[in-house]
């Protein structure tokens, strides 16, 4: 636990109330990999538990996050600016596996921040990152830019059709998976976007990998709050078990997950 | 001027060596919290609540925010008794750790069954949670009738050996009765409160946010609740008691103690600030030090009443 210093903190869309804030922390910098989770104290005295945001991107000695305001917790983190303090636990969990080929980074609305560390993380790693976007409409894209510099090629859909695709992002992702077949997937966003992108994946015999979503108590492993069901092969045969987000996760292998 | 503090306190013949517990669920068993505080650094650790089988607990939603608080429905996820007692207890132990083995069951079969294993173990103290429904009376909890909690404890007493906490429920009318009801039956301590059963609705689903509905209110609302109920049980029985309930600060587990508590837990409140073992015992030993206070034990049941 450690408090550290916010170096800016600034919205970033018009249409809606999202945040890109970054803070210096080199010792989670340090550490931290794609796709894994910190825990903010935010809200002021009556929130009685920690946000659990995904790192978006570290950035030399900082850390940078995007949220959307969402309650009373995520408010009071927006007020906040330069020089204000933040109260960090972290990074926990298990992220994204650094690959090498080709990767589909597949992400809806505000699920696509972490997948932006694991776009870095693959080109990085000599891969091929492409990222693969959904959003309700064009006023609602933001850190698409971002995308563009570690991917190969950014392709946007827009439920309205407002901007690129008109539909949802499974349907360039099949297109995608149908041209570049050898390509494994990256997905972060709503369950159901998900659930339906880890079915095409695993169907077309893709590799998938979903970053799950489960609401949090402790954050680091000890409560047995945030499970999601998966599946195992053990002596004892298959099963299925409810599995820890925060530490398991929530980076899974969609072959694991029990979709409900 | 005080030489040294004295911060160990004896519950039922255990010797802790500070009156910090971690509360049953909480913690899991002490491995998480590492990065944060040893686990042997506790006056005691209530593990996770246990089951004879593994128990696979209840689907997500299983936790709900409230304000200062948080509603909880784990369901007693947990690897089994056995389990606990092959792989948990023995490396808990060899850290040097003062073990509390929390039992859940939903018969008195199931909680004697779990005492007789743990008896011939080196497990500290049980720790009996009666909050969870008996089955062969319809649902039931335990610990809300004062003859089915004089009953099972009974039945357990005369099971193990080791020290017997019962925990107590406060959703009940009268927490004396089943604080007495305990006590005539054979428990060595009494831990209090377990939570008190609320609920949350989002308003645009219209579903609970809990998945099973309903679940354990915890956190600092409840604080002066638990402190309430802490007084009484100490006016109206003579046993040990480790009081609980929303303590998230050194302030607040000093005023437990005050109301009758020998030692007190922490559970939430690690949740947002999970140095607070730590923290709460830098601050006892501040208030021992500015009031001239040479053993913990000297705060319990200190307060003035009316």
């Amino acid at each position: 636990m450690a408090i550290y210093t916010i170096e800016k903190n600034e919205r970033i869309c018009e249409a809606a109330e999202i945040y890109r804030l970054t803070f210096k922390a080199p010792d989670i910098t340090a550490k931290a990999s794609a796709g894994q989770i910190i825990h903010i104290v935010c809200g002021g005295d009556a929130n009685s538990l920690r946000r659990p945001i995904s790192i978006c991107e570290c950035d030399g000695d900082s850390v940078i996050i995007c949220f959307e305001v969402r309650g009373a917790g995520t408010r009071e983190l927006a007020a906040r600016g330069a020089g204000d303090t933040i109260d960090v636990i972290g990074p926990y969990g298990k992220g994204f596996p650094i690959l090498s080929g080709k990767v589909a980074l597949v992400g809806g609305g505000i699920g696509i921040y972490p997948l932006i560390s694991a776009a870095k993380a693959v080109k990085a790693a000599g891969g091929e990152p492409v990222a693969l976007l959904g959003f309700r409409n064009k006023e609602l894209m933001n850190m698409t830019d971002t995308f563009d510099n570690y991917c190969d090629k950014v392709m946007i859909a827009t439920d309205d059709g407002s901007y690129g695709h008109h539909g949802f992002v499974t349907a360039i992702l099949e297109q995608y998976l149908d041209e570049n077949p050898d390509a494994s997937v990256f997905v972060c966003g709503p369950r159901g976007m998900m659930a339906a992108v880890s079915k095409i994946s695993l169907e077309k015999g893709n590799e998938c990998y979903v970053s799950m979503e489960e609401r949090m108590g402790c954050g680091v492993g000890a409560c047995l709050a945030c499970v999601c069901k998966t599946q195992f092969v053990g002596n004892e045969g298959k099963g299925e078990k409810y599995t820890r987000v925060c530490v398991d996760g929530p980076v899974f292998n969609a072959k694991e997950v029990i979709w409900e | 001027m005080i030489k040294e503090l004295d911060l160990s306190v004896k519950i039922a013949g255990v010797e802790f060596k500070n009156p910090i517990v971690t509360a049953s669920g909480t913690c899991g068993f002490g491995e998480e919290y590492k990065e944060f505080y040893h686990p042997s650094f506790l006056g005691a650790i209530a593990v996770k609540g246990l089951t004879p089988a593994p128990k696979a607990g209840n689907p997500p939603p299983r936790i709900a925010e409230v304000p200062s608080g948080m509603l909880n429905s784990i369901g007693l996820q947990n690897p089994g008794v056995d389990k606990f007692i092959e792989v948990e207890l023995p490396r808990l132990k060899n850290e040097g750790a003062t073990v509390i083995a929390n039992i859940a069951g939903s018969t008195v079969e199931d909680y004697c069954y779990m005492a007789e294993r743990l008896d011939v173990t080196n497990v500290d103290m049980l720790e009996m949670n009666i909050s969870c429904p008996n089955v062969k009376e319809g649902g039931v909890a335990f610990g809300t009738d004062p003859k089915m909690v004089e009953e099972i404890t009974s039945a357990v007493r005369a099971k193990t050996t080791k020290p017997l906490i019962v925990k107590l429920s406060p959703n009940v009318t009268d927490i004396t009765a089943t604080a007495r009801a305990a006590e005539r039956a054979g428990a060595d301590a009494l831990s209090l409160i377990n939570t008190l059963l609320g609920m949350k609705i989002d308003i645009k689903t219209r579903r609970p946010i809990l998945h099973n509905n309903v679940g354990g209110m915890s956190g600092e609302a409840v604080f002066p609740i638990a402190v309430r109920m802490v007084w009484q049980v100490r006016n109206a029985v003579s046993l040990p008691i480790i009081g609980m309930g929303g303590i998230a600060t050194a302030d607040q587990a000093i005023e437990m103690m005050l109301a009758g508590a020998d030692a007190i837990a922490v559970g939430a409140c690690m949740f947002k600030n999970p140095s607070a073992p730590v923290e709460i015992l830098e601050g006892i030993k501040k208030y021992m030090t500015d009031n001239g206070i040479e053993k913990v034990t000297q705060i319990t049941g200190g307060v003035i009443p009316w």
